[in-house]
């Protein structure tokens, strides 16, 4: 394995704008926050997963895997990113290493020529290219390769140092931060800039919630420069070093990218999220806010304000019919953390109970926020599957929000879930998507289906049976009293 | 009959296969009390089990060693211990079945002998049946993991030795990767309709059926008994389903001397009156009624299906033994294969498949193959969406994963109930395709040119040794 992916490794985990490291003493912060997997405790994705997931939605460009055929194979086309054109992301090309190119050593060979085929047939503005676990360990400097076929072919290849057991899905996104802010970002000039220009970092239009928030950015003139990356082209972020503000999605993702924006580019950068309505009138009101204070004309303020008294009102209007069914149900919302507390606020706004939220991803600061949003925040860690069916079972929520990896604990629990996560197939952002979170609730919590199948079978309920008169041969002479 | 094509490619684009550790993670599920481990980087878990969720639509008990970065330089025995050690304790599991991935095979590690060491210092894991097979992501596919963790199974926990039968009534039933719940559950009744109980490795119509429980299990529940598998010598006999079963069998034959029959396919009027007919051979007991009108019931849906199958370009991509199994079914309805696309070159029986040729190939390879050869239906897994959509063909789900239809467990398409529900699924997709004529559509018809079939072959048992 190569010294600089080591280094480059220590350089991430010690990530000055990340709070969480911030908040420890300076010899613990030199060893980063890499807490050790335990093996045989249930564990999530990879590095390059989370590489993956920041850069894929990316959807011009070619996403071309290195290593042997299953990190790509068993993870294609599993992902909800929505593109409004061009698919070339959907695409999952792999160099499919086999046994005789890893022991001869031809990785480097094989995935430059898989790069050359892959420009020629799809001729993409540009091909982002990951490592993976195996030739990371056998020394493939796909570094070295992509620099070779980017001057020989004249297309930008963007190498992610991104093998799998560098880290955990978290760090993946960073390391898609660090090869967008090394090699794209600042490397192509937007044909004009406007006072208004904006990114949002972090954003990866799953299911298209991209466009519950562009219409509303639109409305105020605000443009959005590049979102990265969902529904992005690769011009557009090579461009986005123009921007006046960036804004930063819920998590801390980006935050790397964020802060190395402002270093390098002097963009200031903030945290907002558009989940839930108190959240994204707020984005919207700090971005205006922020463009003003770099200046865009004054007037952006105030016409702020109007949209969002406009779009509140429609929204809670459209709200008002559900509000009965979801009075007071209570929520265990367990997201991994990176998208708790604009989800827990988003659901208390609607009146319902939260009575378990999870951060065992969260940072500090992520922390810090539920407990100010939440009279009595039941923060709790990673949950074993056998206590959160407990819980379910036990009656002590109405609902679980969560990823799909936990839905089946749910359902087995004879419960309703909810998928808040990349798979979903809903889009909740803005207004108009807490809207639809909300019919979404309304329709899973009142779906007769629950009472159904809690109902335990007759002849659970022995004592209710009683045996069809037959005739005299009734057999068992049960009932004949 | 088929050439075998291997193009020369610098990678795949679209894959086709799914990787050989998730094929032996599928097969330890279907033990009871099981928890498949896999030797690796946690990321290859993730990804298994998120794919794996979304196609049986139920939890799974997948776990890894979680190798990172220092353990990838300094070998990965630690975290194989101390994986076995926690799984041990906090899920008190009957079977761990460990796969390998590529990451731990290319360091060359000796898993064997540090599982023998392992054994040896925690005696606490004694309590535990622990089987390895080696299942690196860069050799082979879906079906060779899944081929290879039946034989570590039957290895290590079959009692070995010939002996007399107990019961006179049981037979040994391994069925190959490609059957469903629906698949085993009628396996089983076939069996039990000559009076023989079936022991079925593995068995993931226990395990992955898609029932709810009473109570939580973080381990699989249902699935082959660990006291049967000791006890599969005692079988009057053993049928493997699948070409990659043959391993298998031969494994299971040499250590009990039980005699083994490999069928290469079950889909279809003649491959389900082959099973039959061995079922009455095994038993001694005559065909009985209920079968014979199930294999009526397969005329017939024949007979009604036949004329929407005539003559239709089929396109199949999937793994060898699921590839041969749907050609000759489909040739058997006078339709043609006018593409085969598989995922490995590991199977003798891809020379059979009643098509002319057989690439080793991704989906890529498959789509642009099947628009040339203008088909008019693609036959593959899920991932086959894209392709068909591109195409504007319909698109028959088979395999593994298919995550966007629901149910895929409880459809079989083996012996003459489940042939003749698949059947009438294929024939709906055409029926349904058919429009009402236009003028229009007269003025340049062109008519394909007709051809006569060559004579299908009908012999399919795989001779085994
Ligand atoms: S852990 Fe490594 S080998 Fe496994 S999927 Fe992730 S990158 Fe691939």
């Amino acid at each position: 394995m190569g010294e600089v992916l080591r280094s480059k490794t220590a350089e991430l985990f010690n990530e000055p704008g990340c709070a969480k490291n911030q908040a420890k003493s300076e010899k613990e912060r030199k060893k980063g926050c890499s807490k050790p997997l335990v093996p045989g405790a249930a564990a999530g994705g990879c590095a390059f997963d989370g590489a993956k997931i920041a850069l894929e939605p990316i959807v011009d460009v070619v996403h071309l895997t290195h290593g042997p055929s299953a990190c790509e194979g068993n993870s294609w086309d599993n992902r909800h990113a929505a593109t409004s054109g061009p698919s070339t992301y959907r695409l999952g090309l792999t160099t499919d290493l086999s046994e005789l190119d890893i022991v001869m050593g031809n990785g480097e060979k094989r995935l430059y020529r898989a790069i050359k085929d892959a420009i020629a047939r799809y001729d993409p503005p540009a091909v982002f290219v990951y490592q993976t676990c195996v030739p990371a360990m056998i020394g493939d400097d796909i570094e070295a390769v992509c620099r070779h076929a980017a001057e020989k072919t004249g297309t930008p290849c963007i190498p992610v140092l991104s093998a799998g057991f560098s880290g955990k899905k978290n760090f993946g996104n960073k390391l898609a931060g660090e090869a967008l802010f090394k090699h794209v970002i600042g490397t192509i000039e937007p044909e004009y800039t406007t006072p208004t220009d904006v990114n949002i970092l972090g954003e990866y239009n799953i299911v298209g919630e991209i466009w519950q928030i562009k219409p509303l950015l639109e409305k105020l003139g605000i443009r959005l420069l590049a979102n990265i990356t969902g529904d992005a082209r690769y011009r557009d972020i090579a461009g986005a070093h123009r921007a006046r503000v960036n804004m930063m999605m819920c998590s801390a993702a980006l935050i790397n990218l964020a802060r190395q924006m402002e270093e390098r580019w002097g963009i200031p950068y903030f945290e907002g999220s558009f989940y839930g309505i108190a959240d994204t009138s707020a984005a919207l009101r700090m971005l205006a806010r922020m463009l003003v204070e770099r200046g865009a004309p004054e007037d952006l303020l105030e016409r702020t304000e109007a949209l969002i008294t406009a779009e509140e009102a429609r929204a809670w209007a459209r709200i008002e019919p559900y509000r009965e069914i979801l009075k007071g149900k209570r929520v265990i919302l367990y997201t991994g953390g990176v998208k708790s507390w604009s989800i827990v606020s988003a659901l208390q706004e609607i009146g319902m109970k939260i009575v378990a939220t999870s951060v065992r991803k969260s940072t500090e600061g992520d922390k810090e926020r539920i407990k100010e949003i939440m009279d009595d925040p039941h923060m709790v860690g990673s949950v074993p599957a056998r206590e959160m069916y407990a819980r379910l079972a036990n009656d002590e929520a109405d609902i679980l929000l969560s990823g799909g990896k936990t839905q089946y604990v749910g359902l087995k629990a004879r419960r309703p879930w909810l998928d808040i996560n990349q798979e979903r197939n809903y889009a909740y952002a803005g207004y108009d998507g807490t809207v639809a979170l909300v019919a979404e609730l309304a329709k899973s919590l009142s779906n007769p289906v629950w009472e159904e199948i809690r109902r335990p079978a007759p002849w659970e309920i022995s004592a209710d049976i009683v045996p069809l008169d037959c005739g005299p041969q009734s057999r068992s002479g049960v009932g004949e009293a | 009959m088929a050439t075998l094509l291997q193009p020369k490619k610098n990678g795949s684009i679209n894959p086709l296969k799914s990787s050989a550790p998730l094929g032996a993670a599928l097969a330890y599920l279907g033990v009871d009390g099981a928890v498949p481990l896999f030797h690796g980087a946690q990321g290859c878990t993730s990804f298994a089990l998120t794919l794996a969720v979304r196609h049986f639509r139920e939890d799974m008990p997948m776990q890894t060693t979680a190798i990172a970065e220092v353990e990838t330089i300094l070998g990965g025995a630690d975290n194989l211990e101390e994986a076995l050690v926690n799984l041990q304790a906090r899920m008190n599991p009957k079977f761990i079945g460990i796969a390998s991935t590529a990451l731990i095979e290319t360091r060359g590690e000796d898993i064997t002998g540090d599982l023998l060491s392992i054994m040896q210092r925690r005696h606490e894991l004694a309590r535990t049946a622990i089987v390895y097979a080696s299942t690196p992501d860069y050799v082979g596919a879906l079906e060779d993991g899944w081929a290879k963790a039946v034989t570590a199974i039957i290895e290590g926990l079959v009692v070995p030795g010939e002996r007399r039968q107990k019961s006179l009534r049981q037979i040994n039933i391994l069925p190959g990767v490609h059957q469903t719940a629906a698949d085993i559950d009628q396996l089983r009744d076939m069996a039990a309709a000559f009076g023989l109980d079936a022991v079925v490795l593995p068995d993931l119509s226990g395990s992955l059926d898609g029932h709810v429980n009473a109570e939580f299990t973080p381990i699989t529940s249902g699935g082959t008994k660990l006291e049967d598998i000791a006890d599969m010598g005692e079988g009057l006999a053993t049928i493997a389903i699948g070409q990659h079963m043959t391993p298998a069998a031969e494994a299971l034959e040499g250590l009990t001397g039980v005699p083994s029959t490999v069928l290469a396919n079950l889909t279809g009027l003649a491959a389900t009156d082959e099973l039959v007919a061995l079922l009455s051979r095994i038993s001694g007991v005559a065909v009985p009624e209920s079968l014979k009108r199930r294999r009526s019931q397969l005329v017939d849906a024949m007979l009604d299906c036949h004329f929407y199958l005539g003559g239709k370009r089929i396109a199949i991509a999937a793994d060898p033994d699921l590839t041969y199994q749907l050609a000759v079914f489909f040739k058997s309805l006078g339709a043609e294969i006018v593409t085969a696309v598989t995922t490995t070159h590991h199977s003798a029986l891809l020379e059979r498949v009643p098509a002319k040729e057989v690439v080793v190939g991704d989906l890529m390879d498959f789509e642009e193959r099947a628009a040339a050869a203008q088909a008019d239906l693609l036959v593959t897994h899920s991932h086959g969406r894209q392709a068909a959509e591109r195409l504007g063909l319909p698109h028959l789900r088979v395999g593994f994963p298919i995550f966007d239809r629901l149910g895929v467990q409880h459809r079989s398409m083996i012996g003459y109930a489940g042939s003749r529900d698949f059947l009438y699924e294929v024939g709906n997709i055409f029926l349904s395709l058919i429009k009402e004529k236009k003028p229009e559509d007269f003025t340049s018809a062109e008519v394909p040119p007709f051809k006569v079939q060559e004579k299908r072959d009908v012999g399919q048992t795989l001779a085994i040794g």
